[in-house]
């Protein structure tokens, strides 16, 4: 941790403490503060010092305080008191282990209850999940409407010492001169400060009532600010008041985080001696107090590489953030007797062809039985158990990826587009099930269609009444459950009351899930096409959700700045991811289902822990709100697509950014990888499909040692060369995209004239 | 929104406008109430125009709507606006008098409505469309792909064309027939109709009875095989099996002599070529069990000898490799029984004899050519450039010339040395041959002599019967060429050629047997063992035979004769292959042994030429070249 000054470090964690806001975890992209809250957050805020959010009982509140003395002595590197302070208390020895190697998930308040690490299986991750979510629920809840009123004062109170108005616009001058003459090495870090220091004064002037005094700084230096803060700053002009303050969440935004800068030794040094020479106390005040500077060793970022990872609602992420360990390696496949001798290979061998095709299932099999080093244990989440028609799918999968196109730059997928016509209600969500049998949309007039796009159509079970008349012994008893009479092309489920943002099928096609506007997140059974579930807790919109690979748990993220894990048969959320700073838009599965990816408003992706609900890397550089994801088939990589028009490049392990995509014109509501993730398809509100060589935007990167350590990274612009082709569809978005089995690549969106 | 119009400035609410609502609601507001008001609504707004921005982005939306902002205020905490919920435009008007602005409401008349007669229907049912592009490698959109029709079920514009299109080609109008075909070569839309056609095609088994359709069903083939904007992929071995029904089966429409089906066979075979020529890579895994399928009906003497001049056909459409591999090794054998059948003078197998003749034509077609490539083949290393170069240049001539439609690319060496529709006689032309051949070759030649005798070494001189057409070429030339022969040409061959100059002159129709090819070297020195002792006999056997057929051709010859005569004249002009060469064949079964027929050969006149044409094939490139393509030269090529 690169603390900035010795006498620095206590003020700051005092800070951290007091400012901690009871409503969503705020403070959590400090690595340590997030474990204490982000897995619980309810019992997290009991202890802190508002201590407003009165949730568990006693004896966890008077733990949390010793936890954070724990925490404290830890920091302040007396380990040997903390050791005696753990022992006295009886507190577990993991407690403060910021690895999270705990692995019980639980908040801290609970641990002592669920000390034993191993054992992970899916009733004690529950039990102890459900024990600390129904503490949890309430905390969003008081983010949410206006009661958060007195916890903002506090917050703003920060504000109110003042120096005098008038001279601001001297400091921020002479700042400014001094960073234009200072060596160009230094000039574009230490730009870094400009915006959000120009924020803070700013927001100290309307807070003190300076109303003109603030309107002519903006005016004056509001120009000066790089382009992609603009979104920001216009929300932050229309701030004129003191009153205005009060439930601005930009604002909070900005108040209850630290922005983040990361700035060499170097540079640092510099700015220090040029503030204490000045005596520009008032600077240095907010240096202090509103800002975290990463200070990091070795040469000074250029100005390209600044501008790459910068653009985050709070600066970049802290190095430390990244430095959990990921196991973003793949599960092992439960290995599942094929049946080789089938028809259909004999009619392929005689065509002539199947020679190519002998090889490639070797490769497939051997990859699967090999295990990853990456990869997490399997066994540490708990995984349902795969049911007879499961393991009939699974064989389903293998014999069509015998045939599965290998694609390439030079061999592309075909593309079928399906249009959704005289859908005037709005369109919007598509998702496909992962067979490519079925389709649905969920629509803005609150109803969810779900179509079937083979030949097979679709059919509901027989009441109960008729069921009762079935033999059922006979073998074909699955086949006499369904009415024939109900045969359609088109389902229409009702149950919402609001539109339809996300909906996701569950990989054995029995299930669908819809949110919605209404705040809920229903589940639908595809047998009945009734609604089973109402799984409410976000009470804010909710934008997306979506099903784990391996089904059961699944993932829902909304309005409420909160990613929430849930499972199927609980009505309850297992885990709360919180942190995010504005509303989190996207939400994905890792492919092995141990990690959950949201993508948010505040312009930054996190990866979080589905085991501990840990946030394990923060990913910034997008310079809109982001709303596609797609994990690459390997798991080791993460794109992610913005209302900026690009698409960007992540590699987990490392936690770095890998590439740059350009070429859309407006967001980007679609990522998907190709099967065996050669190619990456993304579809964009500007009506394409674009196809990109993902191969060779991961190929080029793998080497560079330096940036690994660094984490500076250094793309070179050659969007060009990866783009392989883009495909115009006629004024219809491109709002979803599916790769089948055999990598054929089916787009979705609604026909709009 | 609000917020977006020019830079950081925004709509502003008056503190008149407040005053004036306040009135409304009957309330009296100070200035600097209204002012602060104003100021806070102003505020407001902007809030909630920026959050209902978030409800269009999530609906994937680029247009706010009311809703949208509806949406905003609801989470805020704010009575939603009623009442703004049309799609339409509203009307903003003003009235001069009062600065007054407002959006205007129309009246309805709900009695009207209620009682309106005509229903609105409702919009129509929300449906998802699938539209399918297939991309080729580069990744171009192509207007059909190498996917065909996997997703995606036939469109009833293009099931119309289908039923169009088939109808007109098995239909009665020829120029119907025409225009279609022409369509199907050359339409770039009908990927996804392929396997339909290719069905359509492989109905030739059920209609054997009937030539013309068969005919028509081999056009509709070829005009597949033309259209450069289809993927045969698969469906090409479909296609072949077709073609090669027509080639080997014993159609039911041959039981009548009268039916040409000889036209159909060679039509096939030709188009056979063709199909390898020019999608090689699809049919390359086919070539060999083709061979041997063709084998296989060579050496079945059950079967009948249409069977057997399909097989023949067949060989040489493939090349003259092909020949030398299966045919000229299987010779001596077939040769007994084509022998046997030749010989039989007796009126019942008048007609059995006539189809003999046809086979023994088509084997001479094919071996003279087996005996030319391989003439040019060898002395190529030999001569260097000279020789070389005709075969090189002639090559690409020839096919492009070779019929309308079928290009078939050239063996390198097959064109040049192939004469076909020569009925010359030349004797000159004879020795020439000979001297090209290097060592293996007089042993193939010597072999193949034996079962043909004089009729083979007409072929070659007639092929050189070409380049009389060239008119400025032939004195001059004829020196040139002189020399060297003198020099190559070794004393035995040199002393056979005479003789078989002499029958030559005789035999005019072999101008219908294609040429021969050379045999490969291993074969040649093997044969000419053999050869040595089967000369004698078969020499005369084969001169039995001639003359045996000589007196028994008359009474048959009577239509072929007739229908003789005018293809004679017009070889050159042919440029069909086939059409050309069937005509020729036919004659030849009789012919040779007619000497009625003395007279026919028109063009003798140009036998001197004939002689000098080798050599502006084999030196000098240019006019002789363009000479032949446009004469008779297309004609052998494709086979």
């Amino acid at each position: 941790m690169a603390a900035v000054q010795g006498g620095m470090v206590d003020a700051k964690d005092e800070l951290d403490i007091k400012s901690e806001p009871p409503s969503d975890g705020f403070g959590n992209s400090n690595a340590n503060d997030g474990r204490l809250l982000s897995s619980s957050p309810g019992a997290g805020t009991g202890g802190t010092a508002t201590g407003n959010n009165k949730p568990a009982p006693g004896p966890p509140e008077e733990q949390q305080t010793l936890l954070a003395v724990l925490q404290f002595l830890k920091k302040s590197k007396l380990a040997e008191s903390a050791e005696i302070l753990r022992r006295e208390a009886g507190l577990p020895e993991d407690a403060l282990d910021p690895k999270g190697t705990d692995a019980s998930g639980s908040g801290p308040g609970l641990a002592a209850g669920s000390g034993q690490v191993d054992g992970v299986d899916a009733s004690s991750l529950l039990s102890r999940v459900t024990v600390s979510s129904s503490a949890a629920a309430q905390a969003p809840k008081k983010a949410a409407a206006g009661e958060d009123q007195p916890d903002v004062s506090v917050v703003l109170s920060a504000y109110s010492q003042q120096g005098d108005p008038s001279l601001y616009d001297a400091y921020y001058s002479g700042l400014k001169r001094f960073i234009e003459s200072v060596l160009d090495c230094h000039r574009a870090e230490l730009s870094q400060l400009f915006y959000p220091l120009f924020v803070h004064m700013y927001l100290e002037l309307v807070y003190n009532n300076n109303e003109s005094v603030a309107k002519a700084f903006f005016e004056k230096f509001s120009g000066d600010q790089e382009c992609y803060y603009e979104q920001d700053l216009r929300i932050l002009s229309s701030l004129t008041k003191k009153e205005h303050m009060k439930g601005n969440e930009t604002l909070l935004d900005f108040r209850t985080s630290k922005f983040v800068l990361r700035i060499s030794r170097d540079s640092y040094q510099l700015l220090k001696r040029h503030l204490q020479e000045r005596q520009n106390n008032q600077i240095w005040n907010i240096i202090q107090e509103h800002l975290y500077i990463d200070i990091f060793d070795g040469m000074p970022r250029s100005k390209s590489q600044i501008d790459a990872m910068s653009g985050s609602l709070a600066g970049e992420a802290r190095r430390e953030a990244n430095k959990a360990k990921v196991f973003y390696g793949l599960l092992k496949e439960p290995e599942i007797e094929l049946p080789l001798d089938d028809e259909d290979e004999e009619a392929e061998n005689e065509e002539g062809k199947p020679k190519k095709k002998k090889p490639k299932k070797d490769s497939m099999g051997s990859k699967s039985k090999k295990q990853d080093p990456n990869a997490p244990l399997q066994t540490r989440i708990p995984l349902p158990e795969l049911k007879d028609s499961d393991k009939l799918d699974k064989i389903m999968y293998m014999k069509e990826s015998t045939k599965r196109i290998r694609l390439g730059s030079d061999n592309l997928p075909s593309i079928c587009f399906y249009t959704f016509l005289n859908a005037y209600q709005g369109l919007t969500a598509v998702d496909v099930t992962d067979d490519s049998s079925l389709i649905a949309g969920g629509f803005a007039d609150s109803t969810v269609r779900v179509w079937s796009v083979t030949p097979k159509k679709l059919r509901k079970v027989k009441s109960a009444a008729d069921l009762n008349l079935i033999d059922k012994e006979s073998d074909d008893v699955l086949e006499r459950i369904m009415d024939e009479k109900t045969a359609s092309e088109l389902k229409i489920l009702y149950g919402h009351s609001g539109p339809v943002y996300g909906i996701s099928f569950s990989p054995d096609r029995n299930y669908l899930l819809s949110s919605s506007e209404d705040g809920t997140i229903r589940l639908w059974s595809l047998q009945t096409f009734t609604c089973l579930v109402g799984y409410k807790g976000h009470n804010y919109p909710v934008w997306d959700t979506q099903f784990s690979p391996y089904g059961y748990y699944f993932v829902s993220g909304g309005h409420d700045r909160v990613a929430r894990l849930w499972a199927t048969d609980h009505y309850q959320p297992l885990r709360i991811f919180a942190g995010h700073l504005a509303d989190i838009t996207c939400t994905r599965f890792h492919p092995n289902s141990n990690y959950v990816a949201t993508g948010s408003s505040d312009r930054t992706i996190r990866l979080w822990d589905v085991l501990n609900g840990n946030c394990v890397r923060i990913f910034t550089g997008h310079k809109g709100p982001i709303h596609a994801l797609a994990f690459s088939p390997n798991g080791k990589f993460l794109a992610s697509g913005a209302t900026d028009g690009r698409v960007l490049l992540w590699d987990i392990g490392h936690g770095l950014m890998v590439g740059e995509l350009k070429g859309h014109t407006d967001t980007i509501y679609s990522l998907r990888f190709s099967r065996d993730g050669e190619i990456l398809a993304s579809g964009s509100m500007d009506n394409t499909v674009r196809l990109w060589d993902a191969m060779k935007a991961f190929d080029d990167l793998e080497t560079d040692d330096f940036t690994a350590a660094t984490g500076h990274i250094h793309l070179q612009d050659n969007s060009q060369e990866l783009l392989l082709g883009t495909y115009m569809t006629k004024s219809t978005p491109v709002l979803h995209l599916h790769f089948t089995r055999r990598n054929l690549l089916l787009a979705a969106g609604a026909y709009n004239p | 929104m609000a917020a977006d119009r020019e830079e950081r400035r925004f709509a502003e609410v008056s503190r008149d406008s407040v005053k004036l609502m306040a009135e409304s609601a009957g309330l009296e507001l100070g200035d600097e109430v209204a002012a602060l008001l104003a100021e806070d609504v102003c505020y407001r707004l902007r809030e909630a125009a920026q959050s209902s921005a978030q409800f269009m982005r999530h609906a994937k939306r680029k247009k706010l709507t009311v809703d949208d902002f509806n949406k905003a205020l609801r989470w805020s905490n704010v009575e939603a606006i009623c009442g703004y919920g049309a799609q339409d435009a509203m009307l903003f008007r003003s009235v001069k008098e009062g600065e007054l602005f407002f959006v205007e409401d129309r009246d309805i008349n709900l009695i009207e409505l209620a009682l309106a007669t005509n229903i609105p229907k409702g919009c129509a049912e929300t449906m998802v469309r699938a539209n399918v592009a297939y991309l080729d490698g580069k990744g171009n959109v192509g207007p059909q792909g190498t996917v065909p029709a996997a997703v995606q079920s036939l469109s009833d514009d293009l099931l119309k064309y289908y039923q169009q299109i088939t109808r007109a080609i098995l239909g009665e109008d020829p120029h119907l027939m025409k225009v279609a075909l022409q369509d199907l070569q050359s339409n770039s839309k009908i990927a996804a109709l392929l396997p339909y056609f290719v069905y359509v095609i492989s109905g030739v088994k059920s209609v054997s009875h009937d030539l013309e359709q068969l005919n028509r069903l081999l056009h509709m083939v070829k005009s597949l095989v033309q259209n450069p904007y289809l993927y045969l992929g698969s469906y090409v071995r479909s296609l072949v099996s077709s073609v090669m029904y027509c080639i080997l089966e014993p159609l039911a429409a041959s039981i009548n002599p009268l039916n040409d089906h000889w036209t159909l066979r060679d039509y096939a075979a030709l188009l056979l070529s063709h199909i390898f020529w020019t999608h090689g890579d699809l049919v390359s895994g086919l070539y060999r069990q083709i061979l041997l399928s063709l084998q296989k009906v060579l050496s079945d003497p059950v079967r009948p000898l249409c069977s057997h001049y399909g097989a023949v056909v067949g060989l040489h459409a493939l090349g003259w490799k092909a020949v030398e591999r299966v045919l000229f090794p299987h010779l001596p054998a077939y040769w007994a029984n084509l022998q046997a059948v030749l010989d039989d003078y007796s009126v019942s197998n008048a007609q059995v004899k006539a189809d003999g003749h046809k086979v023994y034509g088509a084997i001479l077609v094919a071996v003279e050519r087996l005996l030319k490539m391989k003439a040019l083949s060898l002395p190529q290393p030999a001569e260097g450039c000279s020789s070389s170069q005709p075969g090189c240049l002639a090559g690409p001539m020839g096919y492009r010339v070779s019929s309308p439609g079928l290009s078939p690319p050239p063996e390198p060496l097959a064109e040049a040395g192939l004469g076909i529709a020569s009925h010359l006689q030349a004797g000159g032309a004879g020795c020439q041959w000979e001297e090209w051949s290097p060592v293996p070759l007089p042993a193939m030649y010597s072999e193949l002599y034996s079962f043909f005798g004089d009729s083979l070494a007409v072929r070659f001189s007639t092929e050189q019967s070409f380049g009389g057409f060239s008119p400025c070429t032939p004195s001059h030339f004829r020196e040139t060429r002189k020399e060297p022969l003198g020099h190559v040409s070794n004393p035995d061959t040199t002393r056979k050629m005479p003789q078989l100059t002499a029958n030559l002159n005789i035999s005019p129709r072999q101008d219908g047997s294609p040429r021969t090819d050379p045999p490969p070297p291993s074969l040649a020195a093997t044969g000419s063992v053999r050869s040595l002792a089967r000369s004698s006999m078969q020499r005369s056997r084969a001169s039995s035979s001639r003359s045996g057929q000589r007196s028994i051709g008359l009474s048959r010859d009577v239509f072929p004769k007739a229908r003789f005569t005018s293809p004679h004249s017009g070889p050159p002009t042919f440029s069909f292959v086939i059409g050309g060469r069937q005509m020729g064949r036919r004659c030849q079964g009789r012919r040779p042994f007619q000497t009625i027929f003395v007279p026919t050969p028109p063009p003798p006149v140009v036998l001197p030429r004939v002689y000098t044409h080798k050599l502006p094939v084999i030196g000098r490139v240019c006019k002789p070249l363009r000479r032949w393509t446009r004469s008779h030269y297309s004609l052998h090529l494709p086979l």
